[in-house]
C-alpha cells in the first residue's frame, strides 16, 4: 500500500513515530482520519499502553490466595475478610506537576481516587510520595505540590495520612509526585471495567468536557524541555467538590443491581474509558458525540474524545436502568448523559450527527500497540570513593542529620493534610506506616509509601529490593503483616540505554523482593521520560504497600513507651557507609555500592519483629533507614519525650565508629520492651537466628552513648522541627 | 435521643458525627438532606464540617440558602439545639444564627493537628458537662477558622457570656503560640444568647473514643444528651 505518512511535526504531536504509524495502517488496512489518529495517539502512549514496560511488568509476582483483583484493572484488590477487600494503587502526575504544580498535583490526587472508586470502593486514605530538587530552589515546587495534594484531598474529606519527601538533585528539572489511594470495598460489591455487554447503556457522569488536558497522556511520554512551558493548557484543573459529589452519587449508583460497572476518565479521557471497558469485555462500543455535555462552545469531535477534563466517570448500565441512574446524580445536581452503548461488532465507532467520524477496532486502539524492546545497557561503573575521614562529633551529626531535609519532621507538610477525618486514624502520619481502623471489624490497615532513587541510582536492582524491604519492615513495624505492593516506576528516558538497563534490574528487584516476601503487585504505573535539560532522574521505583492487623489493639508505635523500658536493636549492627545519608551530605560522596541486602536475614528479622508484637512483646518498633542507626533511635526519643541512655557501642572488626552510628545496613529495627518481656523476646530472636542487642534503657532527657555522645533531645528536637524551614 | 446531622453536598464529617452517635452514644441517628425541610424530629441538628458547595464563594455562604436551612432557622427559633461544628459554624455566622465570620487562617495555611480548648461558659447546650476553665483536647482541621467579628459584637458576645472556647495551651493559658488561626479573643466556638445554638472550629467527633487519641468530645455529645433530655418543649 502507498501511504502517505503525515509530517513529523504532525506525529510529534500525537507522539507517535513512524513506525507505528505504519503500524496502524497495516492494523487498520486504511489510513487513520485525524480523530483516529489522535484516539492512538493517547492510547498507544506509553502512558496509556506501557508499549516499553509490558514485557517487563509480566516479571512482577501478581497472584495469591488474597489477591481478588490483580494488575490490569483499575486498581489492584486484596481480601481482608469479613467480606470486605482493600483496593489501591499509586499513580504519578509528575510532568503536569512541574509544570503547574498545585493543579497538576491536585488532579493526580482526584485521578488516582477515581482508580479506586471505579471498583466499587470508597477511599478511605491517600499517600503520596513527592520528590523535588534541593531547598530552598525547590520551594515553589514544594509549596504548590503539598497545596495542591492538600486541596484536593481536604475537600474530598479523604484523609491523607502517609508519604514521603525527599530532596535530590536529580529532581530539580522535573520532580515527582506519586498519589496513591486506599479503598474499601464491599466483595459483594466488587466492579469490574469489563463486564459490558452488547446493548448496555455508556452513561457518562459528572463535568462537561472543556480543552484542557489535550494530549496530556502524550505529554507525560515526551521529555521536558524548554517548550514544556507551553504545554500549560495540557494540564487539567481540579474541582474536588465535583469530585466529591460525584463520588458519593457513584456510591449510591453501585447499590443499583442494573450498574455493571463504572470507569474512571482519566489519562486519554473518554477514548481511554470507551476502549478499555469495551477491550476488556471484549466488545465494541458505539458513541454518540453530540450527547457529551461540553463546556466550551465549537468543540470538535477530536477535542471531544481526548479532552482530559476531570471529575467524570462512566458507567455501564444494564438496558432500563439508564433513569434510575440518572436520577442519583440528579439528586447530587450531577449531568448523567446516555452517550452510547456497548456493541457487539468490535468496532470504536464515533458518530457525529449520524455520520460514522471514526471507526477502528477496539483491539488494534486498546491492544496494538507494538511493544518496543530498546537496547539495555549497563552504565560505567563509577569509581570506587576513597574514604572519607570521619567526622568527630558524633552528637553533632547526629543533629545536623536531624535538622537536614531528607530525615526532619515532616510535620509542617501534614499538618496542612487532614489525617484524621474519616475516624479511622490510629496511627497518623510521621512514623513508619499509618494505621486505619476498618469499621465493623477489629482489623485495621497499615499502609506506606517508600522509595529510594540514591540507592537505585547506584544499584536498580539492589535499591528496589532495598524500596520493597523497607516499605514492608514500614508494615512490620505497626505489628501488621504485608499484604501487597502498588509500585511507581518513575525512571528517564527509556531509549537511553542505560535508562533501560535500569528499569530492567528494578524490576527484577521488585520481583525478587516480592517473591522472597510472598507479596504479589497487585496494580501499579509507569512514568518514563522524567528528564530534563539537566538529563535523566535517578530511577526511582516507588513502592506502596498495605498490611493487615488482624487485631488493632495489637497496634505497635514507634515512639518509646516508658522510662526503664529496655531498648534494642533487632538486626545486624554491621555495614558501611557507602550510599549513605552521611555519606551524601556530610562528606559530598555520592558514589560507591548501596547497602547490602540478604532476603533471607530480611524475611527472619521481619518474622520476629511480628511474632513478638502478635505477641504483645513489643513496646515499640520503629524501622532503621534513612541516617542509621543513631537517626532511628533520636526519632523514638523525639517522638515521645523520653531519652535513652545506652552503653558504649564499639565497631566489630572492620567497620568504622561511624558507619556504627549513620551506616545504613539493612534488615534492622529500633525495639522497645519491659523487663518482663525480655527473655522472651530473646528466645525468640535465638530460636529465630536473628540478632538483638541490648543498646540500653529509656529515660532521661538526652540520647546518650556512654562516652560516645550525649545530646540533649530538646536540640535534637528542635533541629528536627525546624528542618524544613531551614533553606539548607 | 434522635440526633439529625445535615449533609449538603461537600459536607463530609457527616459520617463522623453520624459514627458518634450512633456507634458510640447508641443514639437514633437520622440524615438530613439539604433540600429537604422536614426535620424528621430529631432533637438536636448537628451542621457537621466539609467544603459545601465546594465552599467556592465564602464558606457557607451557600449553604445558608438551602431549603434545610430555614427549617434549622425555625428550630433554633424555637429553642430546639443547633450544633455547628467545622464548616456548619461557618454556616451559622452566614446564616445570621450566630455573630461574626469565619475567615482564613492568619498564616494562610490549612491545620489539621490537636488543640487546647479551655471552656470559658458551661452553660450552654453543648457545655453543660464541663466546668468553667475545664481545659479539652480536641482537633481542628480547617483553613478558614479565624474567627472575627467587629469590636462592638465582640464586646457584645464577651459580655453576655457567649464565648464557650478558647484555643489555649495545656495549662488553660491564652498564649500567642495557641492560636491556631488568628482567631480574635482566641475563640474557638461561640454560642447564641440563648444557649441552644453552638458554633465551633473544632471537632469534637474526632475525639469520643479512646483509640482515636482522646475522649474529650464525648462530653460535648453527652452535654447534648442532657440538654435535650432537660428541655421542655417549646
Amino acid at each position: 500500500m502507498n501511504v502517505a505518512v503525515p509530517s513529523d511535526e504532525k506525529l510529534r504531536e500525537v507522539a507517535l513515530t513512524r513506525a507505528e504509524y505504519h503500524s496502524i495502517v497495516d492494523q487498520l488496512g486504511r489510513e487513520p482520519n485525524d480523530l483516529e489518529l489522535g484516539m492512538f495517539g493517547v492510547l498507544w502512549s506509553e502512558h496509556c499502553s506501557y508499549k516499553t514496560s509490558r514485557p517487563l511488568l509480566r516479571r512482577f509476582p501478581s497472584g495469591g490466595e488474597r489477591v481478588l483483583q490483580g494488575p490490569g484493572e483499575n486498581a489492584g484488590v486484596v481480601d481482608i475478610g469479613y467480606g470486605l477487600a482493600v483496593a489501591f494503587k499509586v499513580e504519578s502526575h509528575n510532568h503536569p506537576s512541574a509544570i503547574e504544580p498545585y493543579q497538576g498535583a491536585a488532579t493526580g490526587v482526584g485521578g488516582i481516587l477515581r482508580d479506586v472508586i471505579a471498583m466499587g470502593a470508597r477511599p478511605v486514605a491517600l499517600l503520596d510520595s513527592l520528590r523535588f530538587g534541593p531547598l530552598p530552589g525547590s520551594r515553589r515546587h514544594l509549596e504548590g505540590v503539598v497545596a495542591g495534594v492538600g486541596g484536593y484531598g481536604n475537600c474530598m474529606g479523604i484523609p491523607t495520612v502517609g508519604g514521603e519527601i525527599y530532596f535530590d538533585e536529580s529532581y530539580r528539572g522535573n520532580p515527582l509526585v506519586n498519589a496513591m489511594c486506599v479503598g474499601i470495598v464491599r466483595q459483594d460489591q466488587l466492579k469490574r471495567a469489563g463486564t459490558g455487554r452488547s446493548g448496555d447503556s455508556l452513561i457518562l457522569a459528572g463535568a462537561p468536557a472543556g480543552r484542557d488536558g489535550i494530549h496530556a497522556a502524550s505529554f507525560a511520554s515526551l521529555e521536558l524541555d524548554g517548550s514544556s512551558e507551553q504545554r500549560r493548557p495540557a494540564v487539567q484543573v481540579g474541582n474536588p467538590f465535583m469530585e466529591k459529589c460525584l463520588l458519593e452519587a457513584c456510591q449510591e449508583a453501585l447499590d443499583l443491581e442494573g450498574v455493571r460497572a463504572v470507569q474512571d476518565l482519566g489519562a486519554a479521557g473518554l477514548t481511554s474509558a470507551v476502549a478499555e471497558c469495551a477491550a476488556k469485555a471484549e466488545a465494541g462500543a458505539s458513541i454518540e458525540i453530540d450527547r457529551v455535555p461540553r463546556r466550551e462552545r465549537g468543540m470538535t469531535p477530536y477535542e471531544v474524545m481526548l479532552s482530559e477534563s476531570q471529575e467524570r466517570m462512566l458507567l455501564i448500565v444494564e438496558p432500563g436502568w439508564e433513569e434510575r441512574v440518572g436520577a442519583v446524580f440528579d439528586r447530587w445536581d450531577l449531568e448523567a448523559v446516555r452517550i452510547g452503548s456497548i456493541t457487539g461488532d468490535g468496532r470504536l465507532q464515533i458518530v457525529e450527527r449520524g455520520v460514522d467520524v471514526a471507526a477502528v477496532p477496539v483491539r488494534v486502539l486498546a491492544d496494538g500497540a507494538p511493544l518496543r524492546h530498546p537496547v539495555s545497557r549497563a552504565p560505567e561503573p563509577a569509581p570506587t570513593p576513597s574514604a572519607p575521614e570521619p567526622a568527630e562529633d558524633a552528637g553533632a551529626t547526629l543533629v545536623r542529620l536531624l535538622g537536614g531535609p531528607n530525615l526532619c519532621s515532616r510535620r509542617p507538610v501534614f499538618r496542612r493534610y487532614d489525617h484524621m477525618v474519616g475516624n479511622a486514624t490510629l496511627l497518623p502520619p510521621g512514623g513508619d506506616a499509618a494505621v486505619l481502623r476498618v469499621a465493623g471489624t477489629p482489623a485495621a490497615l497499615a499502609m506506606t509509601i517508600d522509595g529510594n532513587g540514591r540507592y537505585c541510582r547506584l544499584d536498580p536492582l539492589i535499591g528496589a529490593e532495598i524500596a520493597v524491604c523497607e516499605a514492608a519492615r514500614n508494615i512490620v513495624a505497626t505489628g501488621a503483616t504485608p499484604l501487597a505492593v502498588t509500585d511507581c516506576l518513575n525512571f528517564g528516558n527509556p531509549d537511553r540505554p542505560e535508562v533501560f538497563w535500569q528499569l530492567e534490574r528494578a524490576v527484577d528487584g521488585i520481583s525478587r523482593a516480592c517473591e522472597a516476601l510472598g507479596l504479589p503487585v497487585v496494580s501499579g504505573n509507569v512514568s518514563l521520560y522524567n528528564e530534563s535539560e539537566q538529563g535523566a532522574i535517578d530511577p526511582t521505583p516507588v513502592i506502596g504497600m498495605v498490611g493487615l492487623l488482624e487485631d488493632a489493639s495489637r497496634r505497635v508505635p514507634q515512639a518509646l513507651q516508658a522510662e526503664g523500658d529496655f531498648v534494642l536493636l533487632v538486626g545486624e549492627n554491621a555495614g558501611g557507609l557507602e550510599g549513605s545519608e552521611l555519606a551524601a551530605r556530610e562528606y559530598g560522596v555520592q558514589t560507591g555500592r548501596p547497602p547490602v541486602l540478604d532476603l533471607l536475614k530480611e524475611q527472619a528479622v521481619q518474622d520476629l519483629v511480628l511474632q513478638a508484637s502478635r505477641q504483645g512483646l513489643l513496646r515499640s518498633a520503629h524501622d532503621v533507614a534513612e541516617g542509621g542507626l543513631l537517626v532511628a533511635l533520636a526519632e523514638c526519643c523525639i517522638w515521645s519525650g523520653i531519652g535513652v541512655r545506652c552503653s558504649a557501642l564499639q565497631a566489630d572488626g572492620e567497620v568504622r565508629q561511624d558507619a556504627v552510628f549513620f551506616g545504613e545496613a539493612q534488615s534492622r529495627f529500633i525495639v522497645s520492651a519491659t523487663s518482663h518481656g525480655l527473655p522472651e523476646l530473646q528466645s525468640l530472636a535465638r530460636g529465630l537466628k536473628v540478632d538483638l542487642t541490648l543498646l540500653g534503657l529509656a529515660g532521661g532527657d538526652r540520647v546518650e552513648f556512654d562516652g560516645q555522645l550525649s545530646v540533649p533531645l530538646s536540640e535534637l528536637r528542635t533541629a528536627w522541627d525546624r528542618g524544613l524551614e531551614a533553606d539548607a | 435521643m434522635r440526633f439529625g446531622v445535615v449533609v449538603f453536598p461537600g459536607t463530609w464529617s457527616d459520617r463522623d458525627c453520624g459514627w458518634v452517635v450512633e456507634h458510640v452514644l447508641g443514639e437514633e441517628l437520622r440524615y438530613l438532606w439539604h433540600k429537604d425541610r422536614d426535620l424528621a424530629g430529631v432533637d438536636c441538628v448537628i451542621l457537621p464540617g466539609g467544603f459545601s458547595y465546594g465552599d467556592y464563594l465564602r464558606a457557607g455562604a451557600i449553604a445558608r440558602f438551602s431549603p434545610v436551612m430555614e427549617s434549622v432557622r425555625e428550630f433554633a427559633d424555637g429553642g430546639g439545639l443547633v450544633w455547628g461544628i467545622c464548616n456548619g459554624f461557618q454556616i451559622l455566622c452566614e446564616a445570621g444564627l450566630l455573630p461574626g465570620a469565619l475567615v482564613r487562617n492568619a498564616g494562610s495555611e490549612f491545620r489539621c493537628q490537636w488543640s487546647h480548648l479551655v471552656c470559658d461558659d458551661a452553660g450552654s447546650a453543648f457545655s453543660n458537662r464541663l466546668s468553667r476553665g475545664q481545659v479539652i483536647r480536641v482537633p481542628i482541621s480547617h483553613g478558614e477558622g479565624n474567627y472575627q467579628a467587629d469590636p462592638a459584637t465582640l464586646s457584645r458576645i464577651e459580655q453576655g457570656g457567649q464565648v464557650v472556647f478558647r484555643y489555649c495551651d495545656e495549662t488553660g493559658r491564652l498564649a500567642d503560640g495557641a492560636n491556631p488561626n488568628g482567631s480574635a479573643h482566641h475563640i474557638a466556638g461561640i454560642r447564641n444568647e440563648r444557649g441552644n445554638v453552638l458554633g465551633m472550629m473544632p471537632h469534637p467527633e474526632r475525639c469520643a473514643e479512646p483509640e482515636l487519641g482522646g475522649t474529650d468530645g464525648r462530653l460535648l455529645f453527652e452535654s447534648a444528651l442532657h440538654a435535650a433530655r432537660e428541655r421542655v418543649p417549646a
